[in-house]
C-alpha cells in the first residue's frame, strides 16, 4: 500500500512532465494537422539550456533556490521559444499546403539535425548537475517503507497545475486563444476574418516550445542528468499521451500525460521495469483500436 | 500565351541587408545557448565555457549565407518562371524517357561497378549498403508510396528477417537459400499480425502505432536475452555460399572453396563482390516484382486506396484486404533485406534496428517521390552517400543528413521524381497498350 | 412493376440528432426515382445508410436482387453493398482517384472481377492468357463507357486535373463500370452548366430505358429531376413529406411549404385548417 502510494507520486510527477510536452504536440496537431516530430528535441534543447543556466548560476554563487529557478525558467523559455519559432519557420512553413507526408519528413530531418547539433556543440556525454532541490516531506512512515514526496516532485506537480490553469485561461479567454481556436477550426475562414494565421501558428509553436521548456527545466531539476538523446523517447511518450487523451484536446493531453506517467511508474514497479516502454505502446495500441478518437477527443464521424 | 508580362520585383540592397541582418539576429539568439555557451566537466563538476568567437563566426556565416541564398533564389526563381512559360505537355513524357534512360545507365553502372573497383573494398561495401537501402526503399514504397499507409516502424520487419535468418542458421544450421523464403514469410506473417488490428486507424495514428510496434520489437530484442542474445546480439552468422562453395581461404577437405574451384588465388574481395551481386539480384527481383504488381489489379487498388479510401469502398473493394496485402508484401521485402543484412554482417544486434533506421528508409521513399521506383534509387544513393562524403568531417555527417532532409523537402515537397507513369493507356484504336517500363 | 429496393422504417440518429426519422420508401426496378428536399433534409444520409457507410439505428433495407434474391443492405459492409448487392453510388463532393488517369479510375472500379482473374496476382504476375483476356475485357468495357460519356479523349489524363463537369461524368462512368443493379447518384448535376445537365438527362434516360439500371437520384436541379424522374419522393427533416409523379409533387402544398419556408405560425395554421377540412 505504502509502496503503491509512492508509485502514485512518482507516476504523477512523470506524468506532469509528459503532459506538458504533450500539449505542444496536441496544439500543433490541432492547428496544422501535423506531427511535430522535432518537438521532443525542442524539449531536449531546453534541458541543455537549463543545465547551462544552472551551472552559470552556481558559478555566480547564487544560492537562493527560488531566484535560481525563476531565472532558469525565464532563460529556458525565452531561448526554447526561439527554437520553436525557428523550426516552424524553416522546416514547416514552406511546406504548408503540400502533401501530408512532406512536413513529417522535414520534421524527422529537423529532429535528427537538432540532436546532432546539440551533440556537436554540447558534447555527447551525459551532463550531471548537483541536485538543485533536495529533501522532501515524509507523508507516511509505514512499517518497512517510507512514503515521501520530494520538494522537487511537489514543485513539478504544483507548477504543472498552475500552468494548466493559466493556459486554459489563455486559450478560452484571451484574443490569442480565440484566434488560435479559430485557426484550428478553419484556417481559410479565420484569415478572411482578419486573423493573422501565420503569426498565430508561429505563436502556437512558441507556446508549445515554452511548455516543453518548463518540462525541460523540471527534468533537469528532477533527474539532474541530461543527454542529447532524451528527446526521442520523451517525445514519443508525450505524443502517445496526446493521442491517448485525444489529439487536439488540451485537457486530453494533460490527462494522457498523467496516465502514461502512472502506467509507466506502476508497470516498472510491479511488472518488468525493462519492458515499461512496451507497456506504454501496448496500451496506446489498445486505446486506438477500441477508441480511436482518444479519451477526450471528439469522435469523428466519417464524412462521406 | 498570356499577354500580361509579370515584372519580377527584386529587393533593394537595403532590404536585402535588413533581411540578412534579421536572420543574423535570429542566429545569434539561437546560437547563444548552444554555440556561445557550453558546459565542460572540470574535476567532476560542470563549469561553463564560452565560445563567443565561434558564435560570432556562426552569426556572420548566417548573414552572408542569407544574402547569398536570397540572391541565388531570385535568379533561380526567375529562371524557373521562364522555364514554366516554355514548358509544354510533352515535358512529363520526356522526363519519363530521361528517367528510363538513367535507369538503364544506373543498371549498367551497378553491374560494372565491382569489376571496375575489384580491389577497392570501400567502394564495393558502400555500394552494397546503397543497394540494401534501395531494396528496403522499394519494399516500403509498396506500403507508403503506393498504398499511402504511413509506416514508421518498417525496421521491425527488417529485424524480423535478420533475426529469423540469424536464429535459423546458428541454431538449426539452415543455409542462406533455405532461410531466405522462410524468413520472408515470417516477416510477412508479422506484417499481417500487426496490420490486422491497426489498419482501420487513420493515417497519423497508424504512423504512431507502427512506430510503437518497431520500438516494441527492439525492446524485446534487447531484453529477451535467451532468445535474441540481448544487447550483444547474435554473432558468427554463416555467410551465404556460392552454390555450395564457401568463400574461405582453405578449401574444405572433401571439396572446394570458391577460390580453389575456379582456380583463383584467394581474396577477401571475392566474397564482397559476391555479396554485392547477390543484393543486386535481390534488388532487381524486387524491382521487377513491385513494378509488375503495380500494373496488376492489386497494385492499382493500392494506389486507389492512397487516393481515396471511401471511393474504394464504394467501388466494392475490400479495403482491409488490400491494406493487408500491401503491409504483408512490404514486410516480406523488408524481411528479405534483413536476411541479406544478417548474412552480410555476420553479426546483428538491436542497435541496427532503431527508429532512425525506419526514418531513413521512409525518407528515401518520400524524398524519391512517393511511388517512384527510380526515385528510391536516387534518394537511397543520396542518403547513403551524403554521410559518407561527410565522413571527412566525421561528426558533422548526421547533422548534414538532417539538414539535407529538411532542405530537399522544402525544395521539392513532392520528392525528387514526382512524375507518375500510368499503369496502362488507352491506345488510339481503343484497345489497351501497356504503359512504359 | 416490381420493387427493387424497399426501405422500411429507416431511422438514423447521431447522438441527439435524428437525421432520418422513420422513413419508408419503395424504389421500383428499371425506373428513375428522384429524392428531393431542402438542404440538411437527410438525403445524403439515406444514401450513406443504403450503401453501408452508416449503420442505420433502426429499419430494414431489402433489395430484391435479380440474381441473388433478397439481400439485406443494412447488414452488409460498404464494400459488399457495391460488390455483391451491386448498389453503387457517386458522391456529392466528387471522389475520384485524382492522380490516376481516367482509364485507371474505370479499371479500378472493376477490381473484383480482375482480382479474381489474376488469381491472387499469380496469374497476373506471369501474365497468363486468362488474366490478359480479363484485362482486355475490362479495358473494352471502360472504353465503351468512356465513349458513351464522351470521355475518350481524356482517357490518359490524370482525373484530378480535369474540369468539374468532366469529373462528374467520370464518376458516373466509374460507377457504371461496377455493373450496378441500382445506381445512386448524389447531386450529379451540381456544378454543371445547362448544356451539360441536358446531356446528363439524356444519359440517365438512356441508362434506365436501354440498360435497365434502376436509378436513385438526389438532385436540386429541378430541370433534371422533374424531367427524368418517374417517381419523386420529397424528404424534409428526415421524414417523407410527399411522394408521387413529378407533376403531383410539384403542386403538393407540403412540398411548396418545405421549399418556400413559410414561417411557423402560418404553417401551423395551414395544418390546422387542413385538419378541419378533412
Amino acid at each position: 500500500m505504502a509502496y503503491a502510494l509512492q508509485q502514485l507520486i512518482n507516476g504523477l510527477t512523470l506524468g506532469a512532465m509528459y503532459g506538458l510536452i504533450a500539449i505542444g504536440y496536441t496544439m500543433v496537431y490541432g492547428i496544422i494537422g501535423m506531427i511535430n516530430f522535432a518537438h521532443g528535441d525542442i524539449f531536449m534543447v531546453s534541458a541543455f539550456i537549463a543545465i547551462t543556466a544552472f551551472t552559470l548560476l552556481a558559478a555566480a554563487d547564487v544560492t537562493s533556490i527560488p531566484l535560481a529557478l525563476t531565472f532558469v525558467l525565464i532563460v529556458a523559455i525565452f531561448f526554447t521559444s526561439a527554437y520553436g519559432w525557428a523550426v516552424e519557420r524553416t522546416a514547416y512553413r514552406p511546406l504548408r499546403g503540400s502533401t501530408r507526408l512532406a512536413p513529417l519528413i522535414s520534421a524527422i530531418g529537423m529532429s535528427i539535425f537538432l540532436q546532432n547539433a546539440v551533440q556537436l556543440t554540447q558534447g555527447a556525454r551525459v551532463k550531471p548537475i548537483p541536485p538543485v532541490i533536495e529533501g522532501g516531506v515524509v507523508l507516511w512512515d509505514a512499517p518497512g517503507f517510507t512514503v515521501q514526496i520530494g520538494w522537487s516532485q511537489l514543485l513539478i506537480i504544483v507548477t504543472t497545475v498552475v500552468l494548466m490553469i493559466a493556459f486554459t485561461w489563455m486559450i478560452t479567454q484571451t484574443p490569442f486563444g480565440r484566434q488560435q481556436r479559430a485557426c484550428e477550426q478553419d484556417r481559410t475562414m479565420a484569415s478572411l476574418l482578419g486573423v493573422n494565421v501565420d503569426r498565430t501558428i508561429s505563436f502556437t509553436f512558441m507556446l508549445g516550445a515554452a511548455l516543453a521548456a518548463v518540462a525541460g527545466v523540471m527534468v533537469t531539476v528532477y533527474y539532474g542528468v541530461v543527454d542529447f538523446f532524451i528527446g526521442f523517447l520523451a517525445g514519443i511518450k508525450a505524443f502517445t499521451a496526446a493521442v491517448l487523451g485525444g489529439i487536439g484536446s488540451l485537457p486530453g493531453a494533460m490527462l494522457g500525460g498523467l496516465l502514461i506517467g502512472l502506467i509507466e511508474a506502476f508497470w516498472a514497479a510491479y511488472l518488468w521495469a525493462e519492458y515499461k516502454d512496451v507497456a506504454t505502446f501496448g496500451i496506446l495500441c489498445l486505446v486506438l483500436m477500441l477508441r480511436p478518437s482518444g479519451l477526450l477527443g471528439r469522435p469523428e464521424v466519417e464524412k462521406v | 500565351m498570356s499577354a500580361v508580362v509579370f515584372a519580377h520585383h527584386g529587393l533593394t540592397p537595403a532590404e536585402r541587408l535588413r533581411d540578412a541582418g534579421w536572420i543574423a539576429f535570429v542566429a545569434l539568439i539561437l546560437g547563444v545557448p548552444l554555440i556561445g555557451l557550453t558546459t565542460v566537466d572540470v574535476g567532476g563538476r560542470l563549469a561553463v565555457d564560452t565560445r563567443f568567437g565561434l558564435l560570432a563566426m556562426a552569426v556572420i556565416a548566417a548573414f552572408g549565407g542569407r544574402l547569398l541564398m536570397r540572391w541565388s533564389l531570385d535568379h533561380l526563381g526567375a529562371r524557373k518562371l521562364a522555364r514554366q512559360r516554355a514548358a509544354t505537355d510533352s515535358g512529363a513524357g520526356r522526363a519519363q524517357q530521361v528517367v528510363n534512360v538513367l535507369g538503364w545507365l544506373a543498371l549498367g553502372a551497378s553491374v560494372a561497378l565491382p569489376l571496375a573497383f575489384s580491389d577497392n573494398r570501400y567502394v564495393v561495401d558502400t555500394a552494397t549498403t546503397v543497394l540494401i537501402y534501395v531494396m528496403l526503399g522499394w519494399g516500403l514504397n509498396v506500403v507508403v508510396g503506393l498504398a499511402g499507409l504511413l509506416d514508421l516502424g518498417y525496421v521491425a520487419f527488417y529485424a524480423v528477417g535478420a533475426y529469423s535468418y540469424a536464429l535459423l542458421s546458428t541454431q538449426y544450421g539452415w543455409g542462406f537459400w533455405e532461410a531466405l523464403p522462410v524468413s520472408g514469410a515470417l516477416a510477412a506473417a508479422f506484417g499481417i499480425l500487426l496490420g490486422y488490428p491497426i489498419l482501420r486507424l487513420r493515417g497519423d495514428y497508424l504512423a504512431i502505432v507502427t512506430l510503437g510496434f518497431g520500438e516494441i520489437i527492439r525492446v524485446i530484442l534487447v531484453n529477451w536475452t535467451e532468445f535474441s542474445g540481448g544487447p550483444n546480439g547474435i554473432s558468427s552468422i554463416p555467410r551465404p555460399s556460392f552454390f555450395g562453395l564457401e568463400f574461405t581461404r582453405n578449401a574444405p577437405e572433401d571439396g572446394h572453396s570458391f577460390a580453389s574451384f575456379f582456380g583463383l588465388e584467394f581474396s577477401a574481395m571475392h566474397r564482397l563482390i559476391f555479396l554485392y551481386y547477390l543484393i543486386l539480384v535481390l534488388a532487381l527481383l524486387t524491382h521487377v516484382f513491385v513494378s509488375r504488381l503495380r500494373k496488376l489489379p492489386v497494385g492499382r487498388a493500392w494506389e486507389a486506396l492512397r487516393e481515396d479510401e471511401i471511393a474504394c469502398k464504394a467501388m466494392g473493394m475490400n479495403t482491409t484486404n488490400i491494406k493487408l496485402s500491401a503491409f504483408a508484401i512490404g514486410a516480406m521485402l523488408g524481411g528479405f533485406a534483413g536476411v541479406f543484412f544478417a548474412a552480410r554482417q555476420g553479426f546483428i544486434s538491436p542497435e541496427s534496428f532503431t527508429f532512425s533506421e525506419s526514418a531513413i528508409i521512409l525518407a528515401i521513399v518520400v524524398l524519391g517521390g512517393m511511388g517512384s521506383q527510380m526515385g528510391v534509387v536516387l534518394a537511397a544513393t543520396l542518403l547513403v552517400l551524403i554521410p559518407e562524403f561527410g565522413r571527412n568531417f566525421a561528426e558533422y555527417r548526421m547533422l548534414l543528413f538532417g539538414m539535407a532532409m529538411v532542405l530537399i523537402m522544402v525544395w521539392r515537397p513532392g520528392g525528387l521524381l514526382a512524375h507518375r507513369e500510368p499503369t496502362l493507356r488507352l491506345s488510339a484504336d481503343g484497345k489497351a497498350a501497356k504503359g512504359g517500363a | 412493376m416490381s420493387t427493387l429496393l424497399s426501405v422500411r422504417n429507416l431511422t438514423m440518429r447521431f447522438g441527439g440528432l435524428t437525421a432520418i426519422d422513420d422513413l419508408s420508401l419503395e424504389v421500383p426496378a428499371g425506373r428513375i426515382t428522384g429524392i428531393i428536399g431542402p438542404n440538411g433534409a437527410g438525403k445524403t444520409t439515406l444514401f450513406n445508410c443504403l450503401t453501408g457507410f452508416y449503420k442505420p439505428t433502426v429499419g430494414t433495407l431489402r433489395l430484391a436482387h435479380p440474381q441473388h434474391g433478397e439481400m439485406r443492405l443494412e447488414k452488409l459492409p460498404s464494400h459488399r453493398v457495391a460488390r455483391d448487392a451491386q448498389v453503387v453510388r457517386t458522391f456529392q463532393n466528387i471522389r475520384l482517384f485524382p492522380k490516376m488517369t481516367v482509364l485507371e479510375n474505370l479499371i479500378v472500379a472493376q477490381h473484383n472481377v480482375l482480382q479474381r482473374a489474376s488469381r491472387f496476382s499469380i496469374a497476373g504476375l506471369f501474365s497468363l492468357p486468362g488474366y490478359r483476356q480479363a484485362e482486355r475485357a475490362a479495358v473494352a468495357r471502360a472504353a465503351t463507357w468512356l465513349e458513351r460519356l464522351q470521355l475518350t479523349r481524356f482517357a490518359d489524363h490524370a482525373a484530378g486535373d480535369l474540369p468539374y463537369g468532366t469529373q462528374r461524368r467520370i464518376e458516373i462512368a466509374r460507377a457504371l463500370c461496377v455493373d450496378p443493379v441500382l445506381l445512386c447518384l448524389d447531386e450529379p448535376a451540381a456544378g454543371l452548366n445547362p448544356r451539360e445537365s441536358a446531356e446528363l438527362n439524356e444519359l440517365l434516360l438512356y441508362l434506365c430505358r436501354e440498360q435497365g439500371v434502376a436509378i436513385l437520384l438526389i438532385e436540386h436541379d429541378m430541370s433534371v429531376v422533374m424531367n427524368v424522374s418517374d417517381h419523386i419522393c420529397v424528404i424534409n427533416y428526415g421524414r417523407k413529406i410527399a411522394e408521387g409523379a413529378p407533376d403531383a409533387v410539384k403542386n403538393d402544398p407540403h412540398v411548396i411549404k418545405a421549399y418556400l419556408g413559410e414561417d411557423e405560425e402560418e404553417g401551423v395554421m395551414e395544418e390546422y385548417t387542413e385538419e378541419r377540412a378533412s
